[in-house]
């Protein structure tokens, strides 16, 4: 391989240590753990398609969110989902979808969306259960070892600067236009408000309304889950985070590949994260 | 040779992350069919369990509701019509002959007819029934308190759970009894009855006729029906399958509280 080829491949710039050791550990524990709650939660769900606002499911109020299936032409299901009232065919994802064998079968959420794939809610508790702790623990760890390292408050609170220029931020984001040089390090306003809304709005709310979910945690004040409009409207808000949160995976990773894939993937990995500099720039330009 | 290290080191990290990704799902359902992997997921009820313990009093009072709350109609879960001719007959001579057992490990085994069980010290709660599946109905229960039965039998020191055996079969053969337990604590709570009315009338069959246990802070599996029979023991460990009730032994957990 020619050397010349060597330079136009790895593109010349300083390798930054951007993330530490535990913050690594940390993050992809959490995507383990996130995974597999979300997957073992649709097989919760999928005992009991439907969600509801209130107290109890049975208050004489119409579902919000219902998934199921009748019977078409043949006894081949059909899958309908209604939402606030509207109702849609959604045959081969919710509702009725294909099982293993490639037949469709009624089925809230497609087997490859839970864990286990067949509908088995006993084992999805178990699953679900066990990693709520590791998620937990993990989180817990992490909001505590942002707080003594700084990380928080250096890396991930907004700065005044920062807020004056959210609206830049935003046409950039737009733009697809991403930091380069030193401002590369840092993460951008937007960015810090998103993790910042995620780690302290969204997953301690799943945590509570899965928490509100607990008839023994209930007791512990009673009333306190009415708060949220009570054990359904919390199973309701426990569901919607929970796809809040994979609309913030779907972001996350289309920010991470538009703004350089393998760059960010090895700065998750091994900590560096290349910056391309001014000065690289110029001398090989 | 960096470009060459770099590209096969990125290529061997896409080819691991498709391999996790797609292992992932087939690796979770062999890991379901294990022996040894679902024990180690219990871990997380063993936790719950002494969270819940630790955190609170074992007398925490569960939430109650207004007579606003109550659902039009109180779903049946679980059986709605149990399989057994002699349950059959009891429904059809009104219960007239039913009697309780009381049993196992107390100083006063006893029999109760309902007109008896009505003579005990009883409790009325609007509470709401949150089933294991996700859905949760309000109603309001009359029944005698269990507290004040156990008085009546006056357990043995060494009594630490309270089995219920019931009507309801859950094999289409007619085998496999329901039954369900629960602990000297939560047999002592001021909310847990046996429950003899729903909404102000007679407790109907598809709800537990003609009694059925509430215990409060539990999941529905928990809150046995059609109860024939209460025994008091040390350990459940020989009875049915051994893990103290019927969805028990199917893999729910025992402790039901979340």
């Amino acid at each position: 391989m020619a050397v010349s080829e060597v330079r136009t491949l790895a593109p010349t710039g300083v390798l930054y240590y951007r993330h530490t050791l535990p913050v690594r550990i940390m993050h992809w524990i959490n995507v383990i753990a996130l995974t597999v709650l979300l997957m073992s939660g649709l097989n919760i769900f999928n005992a009991h398609p439907t969600l509801n606002w209130g107290k109890s499911s049975y208050d004489g109020s119409p579902p919000v969110l219902q998934i199921g299936a009748i019977a078409g032409p043949e006894g081949v299901p059909v899958g309908i989902t209604r939402v606030f009232g509207h109702q849609f065919v959604t045959t081969g994802l919710l509702g009725a979808s294909k099982d293993r064998r490639g037949e469709l079968v009624p089925r809230a959420f497609p087997w490859w969306l839970t864990i286990p794939d067949n509908q088995w809610l006993a084992m999805a508790r178990r699953w679900h259960l066990f990693f709520a702790w590791v998620f937990v623990l993990n989180g817990l760890c992490y909001v505590a070892y942002s707080a003594v390292s700084r990380h928080l408050a250096r890396d991930l609170a907004p700065t005044a600067s920062d807020l004056r220029s959210i609206g830049q931020s935003i046409v950039d984001h737009l733009r697809f236009k991403h930091p380069s040089g030193e401002a590369a390090k840092r993460y951008n306003v937007l960015q810090k408000l998103a993790y910042l809304a995620v780690i302290f709005v969204l997953l301690p709310l799943v945590i509570l309304m899965g928490m509100a979910m607990s008839p023994w945690l209930d007791s512990l004040w009673p009333g306190w889950i009415d708060l949220f409009g009570g054990r359904q409207s919390a199973r309701t808000i426990h569901f919607a985070i929970a796809w809040l949160l994979v609309a913030f995976f779907l972001v996350h990773v289309f920010e991470v590949i538009v703004s350089g894939f393998w760059n960010h993937l090895r700065s998750m990995i091994t900590g560096r994260f290349r910056i391309v500099t001014e000065d690289s720039h110029e001398a090989h330009h | 040779m960096k470009p060459t290290t770099e590209s096969a080191r990125r290529r061997f990290f896409r080819i691991s992350l498709g391999a996790v990704a797609a292992s992932l799902l087939a690796g979770c359902e062999k890991l379901s069919q294990t022996e040894w992997f679902p024990k180690l997921l219990g871990a997380g009820e063993t936790l719950n369990q002494k969270v819940h313990g630790v955190l609170g009093a074992r007398r925490a009072m569960a939430q109650e509701f207004s007579p606003a709350d109550l659902s039009p109609d109180f779903r049946s879960n679980g059986t709605s019509a149990p399989d057994n001719p002699q349950y059959e007959a009891m429904v059809a001579n009104g219960f007239a002959d039913y009697q309780l057992k009381v049993e196992g490990l107390v100083e006063k085994p006893a029999a109760f007819t309902l007109a008896q069980l009505r003579e005990l010290a009883s409790r009325t709660q609007i509470t709401r029934h949150d089933c294991v599946e996700g859905w949760s109905a309000i109603g309001k229960w009359k029944g005698a308190k269990l507290a004040a039965l156990l008085d009546a039998v006056r357990p043995k020191s060494d009594a630490r759970f309270v089995v219920f055996h019931c009507a309801d079969p859950m094999e289409a053969n007619g085998t496999s009894p329901y039954y369900e337990s629960i602990d000297m604590d939560d047999a002592y709570h001021a909310q847990t009855i046996l429950a003899y009315e729903l909404n102000d009338k007679t407790l109907p069959v598809k709800n537990g006729a003609p009694i059925r246990l509430r215990v409060e802070r539990q999941l529905g599996y928990k809150h046995a029906k059609y109860i024939m029979r209460i025994e008091l023991v040390s350990s459940f460990d020989k009875i049915a399958g051994g893990r103290g009730g019927y969805w028990e032994d199917n893999g729910y957990e025992w402790y039901a509280g979340i």
